[in-house]
């Protein structure tokens, strides 16, 4: 009995060392504000750092003080003028302290809502209970519009506009590594910002809580160089490649069959619905279930028939009666869809 | 009233209580036994149910955070599932606000705050009753939720539209929007006669500027809770119409606009963030001078500090909506505001040290729990800064880093100052020490667990974990966090456990607390303990702040019956109305034995509240009409026998008040404050929405200002004038002209209700159609209630002249009436503006 105890006092031992090395290396994480690859999040953090060890010193003063008073030996003391130590400590010093940090506070972070030039790149964004539909837009030619899902590719060092919206309740959209959050909420459009200033991929999640699977309603921006990124958007505005070997060909057909196309589209593949995830280029997609699930076949067979176990509250129908063989031939066919 | 302070200057002598007075006094205030018990309405016995039931609901409270953060101790944990989740992080929040915090702290008030301010009971005693049951029962209608699985799942923020009938068909919203209303009745009933107790009933010489200081933070509370509920509560009333008949007013489709929600919840929420803290900061300045050995340093400081938190605490309520989208200038003025509230906060901290410095501390359990308390309150203090700034607060808010700053506020700032109150107020309820042991192990384990679990919980919300998610994946750094933070809150309940055996060990085998154990200098231990029912034996003259230490033998005197009212040979309970500025004797104010009008008033409310909620209306309507019928009753009262009574020391006063300023007369108007603020959240409403429509009122919709709007307005203007010749009558006592007013009111305000009842036939909309058409039903419904209210008044007025024999200089039914009258002519004005006026004016 005594060693599992003490092996998992040492793996938590061990987890405290690798928090503080952890600490010491910067706060890094694929969601950390304090890990920023954006001009937005990089001010925050700056802002974090400052407000951070001001507020240790002020923390510390204040203890001092607190136990100074309740602990020396009452004959031993300095005199001090109590009242003009009340005026010092609670109206002199947050005032000094306070207007130096709103003069900061104000400058950071304005880039969030920056005027950009007429051709820079512009998404809109749609929140659903529970994932995102991410419209890029452009505006000269409407027609080159094109749709995702659960997914933003942004070039590097090149602002680009989100114009968010719900079709629901309230989300909000963030992305830590890049800018802080914004919510997004029906009938009213909210305009973000965001840069990457380095090629990466960013997890963002919903931070408003909105219902049932709001803990599973995440998203991945993967910022890449530009010239990657405009063959990226080449491809995604491009409709669905057809199916090229006879079990893809298959998929397609109990894809087609089975429904799947009331809810979804897929451009140039023949299905419509607009309920669900555009999935014309699903096989291009790091994940499935909106940043939940990795994009594997196998993750793909079994949300076709078990997706409220793997997401409870999700509004995809479940399709158990579609035999194993069958889900894995419609999710080959998904995969396909580069 | 010149008389009696004349009097009241002559020197005091001593008179001697026979033995039969005595019985007869304990008699008049015994509290009553068996299952008559449930008939009290004294504060003590109220306070100490409203204590000992809100610290249950605290029990409940915490398991329900026990099981949030077992399910969050080790990523992709299927302990809980998502529905069960949501239920239990919404009832959590819900019980430690709704049930426990403010509650927790208004029942300290209600217990309290007469011996302070040495007086025997607050001023309607059957209000405080009332406002108990009304606790009681909403809160176990909330918990009843849980019996059926439909508990709340919306949140504590109830924000729409997740919370309207089409994101959330269930009943689960339902039991919150009614459960929370209701319970809410009993935080504004206990305001109200806090306030109206504080003003009216300190004891003689106990003048404002040496108010014991906690009077002066529950002063400052009870009127923050008088105008912040009652936003609150509209925006409930909006969200259950729309919920159960579809009138709308959050609905985009109709006109409505989510964000309404969200004002109107803030606007409430801010405030009762400071609602929370003050009391708890007030029982810290009460306690402290004597844990320290010296006086309070900086008392006009504080109560500066208290009035400007309760006056800045309104203007900070967006800084809860950084992030939905409100342009930037708008949010540079809520961040400083929110950043000058931190000076108040500041000054209490310095206040708190420089008393400890100039005293001789007394290293006890409650002095630990408060060094305890400013600790963990200035690190939540240092972050709240921090989420006031608005960049910062975009990536920190609905991030644990947020959950951590307000449970370092929350329960730095008002739990361990309970818990230091209750380890110091105890022994007065039961005559009994607490262990120091077990007190002093308590503390350590509690503030050591909080820490362990809320101080890494900054960091897990910096490495960006959103709130209020069942599951998280392994692998973004946060699960060592969350496991540290979960054996940290296993470790702050078992202190608490801990804490909780303290309680039950001491009721048995304390050692005998003695008179004033503590050695203070308030008037509050100017009794033995455990405290009888009257609190205080006779009502002493106060001549400084620290009357037990600065006035010898003062302890004695009141003890040995030697100062005011002594006895009750009447057989009435009865204590002192004072001036409110300089607590100069008044009158005798007369308080009502036990009764069970109050249990009644709240079984019929309880009727109410759940027929709204199984939607069986007729219910509904039966208990509202039940519980009129029982108002009248309650309010009913026998002319007083004499005039005037000898009430010691040399003093005569006149029984009972028939003039402008009488506690009752003053009750009303602290009601009509609350009325007025229902009013204006509906007023900022329609304007809030008009702000965010194309067009308003929408194509089709405008009224016309027909015959029977112009016959509204003129009968308002001439019910005015009907109010006016009552009111000069009433002031001078004159019983002709009460009479006649009142009579004259009653075809004017019948003639009123008629006229709004044919002007809302002629309007060109349908209710259900648009969120314009529904606020302004909503508007003239709230004036044509307040006229037929007015209406009661009247003839409740006359009934009281004509068959209860009341005389004009000891009754304020007609006083009454002029105030209720008056006020529903403002609002028929104010109403007829907006819904007439206004458009043509700004549109």
């Amino acid at each position: 009995m005594i060693s599992p105890a003490l092996g998992f006092a040492a793996r938590y031992f061990a987890g405290l060392v690798a928090a503080a090395v952890f600490l010491s290396t910067g706060c890094a994480g694929p969601q950390s504000a304090l890990q920023p690859s954006g001009a937005a999040a990089r001010e925050v953090a700056y802002l974090w750092w400052a407000m951070f060890w001001a507020g240790t010193a002020i923390f510390l003063l204040v203890l001092g003080l607190l136990l100074y008073a309740s602990f020396q030996a009452p004959e031993r003391r300095w005199r001090i003028a109590p009242v003009k130590m009340i005026v010092a400590g609670g109206v002199v010093l947050p005032i000094v302290a306070l207007s130096i940090l709103l003069v900061f506070g104000l400058r950071a972070g304005s880039g969030v809502s920056a005027d950009l030039p007429e051709n820079a790149i512009s998404i809109r964004v749609t929140a659903h209970q529970w994932w995102w539909d991410i419209e890029y837009v452009d505006h000269r030619d409407p027609s080159r519009n094109f749709t995702t899902a659960n997914e933003l590719y942004l070039p590097v060092n090149q602002p680009v506009e989100l114009l968010m919206t719900s079709s629901d309740v309230i989300h909000s959209l963030w992305l830590p590594r890049l800018a802080g959050k914004l919510d997004l909420i029906p009938s009213q459009t909210n305009r973000l910002v965001i840069e990457a200033e380095e090629p990466g991929v960013f997890r963002g999640q919903c931070a408003e809580f909105c219902g049932l699977a709001h803990a599973q309603m995440a998203f991945y921006a993967v910022a890449v160089p530009q010239e990657k990124f405009e063959a990226w958007a080449e491809r995604q505005r491009s409709p669905a490649t057809p199916p090229e070997t006879r079990a893809v060909h298959a998929g397609k057909d109990a894809f087609d069959a089975s429904g799947c196309v009331v809810c979804h589209t897929v451009r140039g593949g023949g299905a419509w619905g607009t309920e669900g995830p555009d999935l014309t280029h699903l096989g291009s997609r790091l994940t499935i279930a909106a940043g939940t699930f990795d994009n594997t076949r196998e993750n793909v067979a079994a949300w076709i028939a078990r997706n409220d176990d793997m997401k409870p509250g999700n509004k995809m129908p479940e399709f158990p009666h579609l035999d194993r063989e069958t889900r894995l031939s419609i999710a080959a066919y998904l995969e396909s869809l580069q | 009233m010149n008389d009696a302070a004349e009097k009241f200057r002559s020197p005091l002598a001593a008179e001697v209580v026979g033995p039969e007075a005595e019985a007869q006094f304990e008699r008049v205030w015994e509290k009553p036994s068996g299952w008559r018990r449930i008939s009290a309405v004294n504060n003590s016995v109220i306070g100490r149910r409203f204590i000992l039931t809100t610290f249950m609901f605290f029990l409940a409270g915490g398991v329900l955070a026990l099981l949030i953060r077992t399910q969050l101790i080790v990523p992709e944990n299927d302990l809980l599932s998502t529905e069960v989740y949501n239920q239990f992080f919404t009832m959590h929040g819900t019980t430690m606000m709704f049930l426990f915090a403010v509650p927790m702290m208004e029942a300290f008030g209600v217990y309290l705050i007469p011996s302070m301010i040495g007086t025997r009971d607050l001023c309607f005693p059957r209000l405080s009753a009332f406002g108990y049951w009304c606790f009681l029962f909403g809160g176990l209608l909330l918990y009843s939720s849980f019996l059926i699985g439909s508990a709340p799942d919306g949140g504590w923020f109830m924000y729409v539209p997740l919370t309207t009938k089409e994101f959330s068909p269930g009943i689960n919203q339902d039991f919150w929007l009614l459960g929370v209303t209701f319970v809410e009745i009993a935080s504004i009933t206990g305001a109200l006669e806090l306030i109206v107790t504080i003003l009216r009933m300190r004891a003689p010489g106990m003048s404002l500027h040496r108010m014991a200081i906690f009077a002066w933070y529950m002063l400052a509370v009870s009127f923050m809770i008088i105008f912040g509920f009652p936003p609150l509560i509209l925006a409930s009333i909006l969200l259950e119409a729309e919920r159960a008949f579809g009138i709308p007013f959050y609905d985009v489709t109709r006109g409505g606009d989510p964000l309404l929600w969200q004002h109107l919840f803030w606007i409430f929420g801010h405030p009762e963030v400071y609602i929370i803290f003050l009391p708890a900061a007030g029982l810290v300045s009460a306690m402290l001078p004597t844990l320290s050995r010296g006086p309070l340093v900086g008392y006009s400081l504080l109560v500066l500090a208290v009035v400007g938190t309760a006056f800045l605490s309104f203007g900070l309520w967006v800084h809860h909506m950084y992030a939905t989208g409100i342009p930037r200038l708008a949010l540079s003025f809520f961040a400083g505001a929110s950043l000058a509230v931190s000076i108040p906060s500041g000054i209490q901290v310095f206040a708190w040290i420089a008393t400890l410095w100039e005293g001789r501390p007394l290293l006890r359990t409650p002095l630990l729990f408060v060094i305890g308390f400013i600790i963990i309150f200035v690190i939540g203090g240092l972050t709240g800064v921090m989420v006031a700034m608005v960049p910062f607060d975009w990536q920190v808010h609905d991030t644990y880093f947020v959950v951590a700053h307000f449970h370092y506020v929350l329960i730095g700032g008002m739990v361990f100052p309970l818990f230091a109150a209750l380890f110091f107020y105890l022994p007065r309820a039961t005559g009994r020490m607490l262990s120091e042991t077990m007190g002093k192990i308590s503390f350590w384990m509690l503030f050591i667990g909080f820490n362990v679990s809320f101080f890494p919980m900054h960091l897990t919300g910096l490495l960006g974990m959103p709130r209020r998610v069942y599951t998280y994946p392994a692998g973004l750094g946060w699960d060592w966090l969350n496991l540290t933070s979960t054996l940290g809150a296993y470790m702050f309940a078992a202190g608490a456990v801990v804490f909780v055996v303290n309680v039950f060990w001491h009721v048995r085998w304390g050692e005998p607390a003695g008179d004033n154990p503590w050695e203070a200098g308030g008037l509050e231990w100017a009794n033995p303990s455990p405290i009888p029912p009257y609190n205080i034996r006779s009502i002493p003259r106060v001549t400084s702040y620290n009357p037990l230490w600065d006035q010898p033998g003062l302890h004695d005197r009141i003890e040995s019956a030697r100062e005011y009212l002594p006895t009750a040979t009447e057989g009435k309970r009865e204590v002192l109305a004072t001036s409110v500025v300089g607590a100069a004797p008044e009158y005798v104010l007369r308080l009502p034995s036990p009764s069970f009008v109050p249990l009644l008033a709240a079984l019929a409310t309880a009727a109410t509240f759940i027929g709204f909620l199984i939607s069986k209306y007729w219910i509904a309507a039966a208990g509202a009409a039940t519980f009129l019928l029982i108002l009248l009753f309650w309010l009913w009262e026998e002319p007083h026998e004499k005039h005037e009574k000898y009430v010691g020391n040399g003093l005569t006063l006149p029984i009972g008040s028939g003039s402008t300023g009488a506690h009752d007369w003053l009750g009303c108007l602290i009601f009509i404050f609350v009325d007025g603020a229902v009013f204006a959240s509906l007023v900022y409403a329609y304007f809030y929405l008009w702000t965010s429509a194309a067009v308003w009122p929408p194509p089709g919709f405008a009224p016309e200002t027909g015959t029977s709007a112009i016959i509204v307005l003129a009968l308002t203007v001439l019910s005015l004038i009907v109010v006016g010749l009552t009111h000069w009558a009433a002031s001078h006592h004159n019983r002709r002209g009460i009479l006649l007013g009142l009579f004259l009111s009653l075809p004017v305000l019948g003639g009123l209700a008629y006229a709004l009842f044919a002007a809302w036939g002629e309007l060109p909309f349908n209710l259900k159609s648009h969120a314009y058409g529904a606020l302004v039903v909503f508007i003239g419904g709230y004036f044509a209630l307040h006229v037929l209210l007015s209406l009661c008044s009247a003839l409740f007025s006359l009934a009281r002249f004509f068959i209860g024999g009341a005389v004009p200089h000891k009754d304020v039914s007609a006083l009454v009436f002029t105030q209720l009258s008056l006020y529903s002519a403002v609002v028929g004005l104010v109403a007829f503006a907006v819904i007439y006026l206004s458009p043509t004016a700004f549109g």
